[in-house]
């Protein structure tokens, strides 16, 4: 077989070696407490635009 | 001067504005040319041949999809990186080229076009100066989009920039490889005009790698990471599942890649490669479905807000298009439905299932979210007007995908009809005009979706006229 080939195989078999792999981090224990900080981003900061205009207008 | 306290909402303000310019724009040119099938003295062949359908359609498609949801995708995604890294966006000056240079392009989109110069390659239709302006364009935005997650003032990535970001680097990828082609020199001249640096079977293969995952990474990719900000925040709560959302995440780019061939059954493509693709387009019903499901339930236990808060109905509905849609796909793909579905209206209701659908209803939905909040306010100037623009648009929809489903089917059962004796039972024309009816009615489906767009036109000028526009200042993360 060409060696194009077996770099071809090679690749595919890599990719889903590293989905497997993506999957059983995903879903183990250590990734869950990071995964509810990560889901949090966007209620950090107050986007209502109320504050802001104060803000605005105190400059 | 802005200080480095603020937010560049500037950049934010000017695509949000042409999302919604574009989008009429775009709409109108497929309005009127939904109206030259069922008309056909529209095509206003006294004028030259500049306004004839197949002038037209590209500039229909380009539009929507470049001009409308790129503005949409650029707006909310600098908007989003700023917001979820705490951070001012980086380069501003080659934010506001990019800016700049995107609307440079859908201009000269808008005369090239109609004018003939085409590569004749769908979504990809433009000539090489316009695509050297796009790589350009896009390697600022990947420059101004990175920069700013590299300069983040939190630990996490969010999801949505994940999204933002797999959009971004797979349309360079998809962009520069299919646009590979060789000027024509005419008389010693570099002329605008280029043939494709693939032959035969594998310019088909290049084409609809790229045609699949232009729908895979601009459509769907960009879109999602609008959904996992705006749906959140509208709703007032995280993500159902963030486990999940990576997952898909994943799924996605893994297997979208592959399933461009399903556009080339029984074509001169090996049918093993048709194979493939039609296994790789069913395996993605499990993560469009993780996506849509994760999107849907994060409602969950909030449903009460849906029957009031008319942008939570157009996300919400948005992802069940999304769904819809992304289950006719694979099922699309499969050779035998292929087989009557292929070269008939049933493809072009299913495009506009996922681009009316779930595109630009998600786009609606955040816009409606984000404009007032760039003006210093917390809500559109009219909220009755959203709740009428979201079903004006959903009855739009609904006369559009079942006008052509029915006659989609009908054609692809007519071209197949045969006598005992061998012969064709139908010739075309009589398929035409079967079809007629159902093309008015497309019209008057794609009239409804563009008056919500002209409601909302005026709904977003009401908003912003009279009032300041306003970058909000970067707050320290409250803790992280």
């Amino acid at each position: 077989m060409d060696i194009v080939d077996q770099v071809r195989i090679a690749v595919t078999v890599a990719g889903f070696l590293c989905f497997i792999g993506i999957c059983a981090w995903a879903y183990s224990r250590s990734a869950k407490p990071g995964f509810e900080e990560a889901s949090r981003l966007p209620f950090l900061e107050d986007d209502d635009p109320v504050l802001a205009n104060d803000h605005k207008e105190g400059n | 001067m802005q200080t480095e306290t603020t937010y560049n909402y500037k950049v934010v303000r000017q695509f949000a504005i042409m999302a919604v310019v574009w989008g009429i724009v775009g709409m109108l040119v497929g309005v009127l040319i939904a109206a030259q099938l069922v008309w056909p003295q529209l095509n206003f062949p006294q004028l030259g041949e500049w306004f004839h359908f197949g002038r037209l359609r590209p500039l229909h498609t380009n539009a929507v999809i470049f001009a409308f949801g790129g503005s949409a995708l650029f707006a909310t995604s600098y908007y989003v990186v700023q917001r979820t890294c705490h951070t001012r966006l980086f380069a501003p000056g080659l934010a506001a080229f990019t800016f700049w240079g995107w609307q440079l392009v859908i201009v000269l989109a808008a005369l090239s076009l109609p004018l003939g110069f085409t590569t004749a390659k769908e979504y990809a239709e433009l000539e090489w100066p316009i695509d050297i302006l796009i790589t350009l364009v896009w390697v600022s935005y990947a420059v101004v989009f990175f920069g700013t997650i590299a300069k983040r003032q939190v630990s996490h990535i969010y999801v949505a920039n994940w999204f933002y970001g797999a959009f971004i680097i797979a349309v360079a990828l998809l962009h520069v490889v299919n646009s590979a082609e060789v000027p024509v020199l005419a008389a010693g001249i570099l002329t605008p005009k280029s043939y494709s640096a693939y032959a035969g079977a594998q310019d088909a293969m290049v084409q609809w790698w790229y045609g699949h995952n232009a729908v895979g990474f601009f459509l769907t990719a960009g879109f999602l990471g609008m959904m996992y900000y705006f749906v959140p925040k509208q709703a007032g709560r995280p993500v159902y599942s963030y486990r999940l959302s990576v997952v898909h995440f994943w799924a996605l780019i893994f297997t979208y890649m592959w399933a461009g061939p399903h556009h080339l059954h029984y074509t001169a493509l090996p049918d093993w490669t048709q194979s493939l693709g039609m296994i790789f387009s069913l395996i993605l019903l499990a993560p469009s479905w993780g996506g849509m499901i994760n999107g849907i339930m994060t409602l969950s236990g909030a449903w009460h807000k849906l029957r009031d808060d008319p942008i939570l109905k157009f996300l919400i509905v948005s992802l069940s298009f999304y769904g819809m849609s992304t289950f006719e796909g694979p099922m699309m793909s499969v050779k035998t439905v292929n087989a009557l579905s292929h070269y008939t209206d049933w493809t072009v209701g299913h495009v506009h299932s996922g681009a009316l659908g779930w595109v630009a209803m998600v786009t609606i939905g955040s816009l409606y979210y984000l404009i007032p909040r760039l003006y210093g306010k917390t809500e559109m100037y009219s909220r009755d007007l959203v709740t009428a623009h979201f079903w004006i648009a959903t009855i739009g929809i609904v006369l559009y995908i079942a006008s052509m489903w029915i006659s989609g089917v009908m054609q692809g059962l007519m071209w197949r009809a045969t006598n005992p004796d061998g012969t064709l039972t139908y010739a075309f024309v009589e398929a035409v005009k079967a079809s007629y009816p159902f093309w008015t009615i497309r019209v008057l489906g794609g009239l409804l979706f563009l008056t919500g767009m002209l409601v909302m036109a005026y709904n977003v000028f009401k908003t912003v006229a009279g009032s300041k526009p306003v970058d909000a200042p970067v707050l320290a993360p409250a803790h992280a």
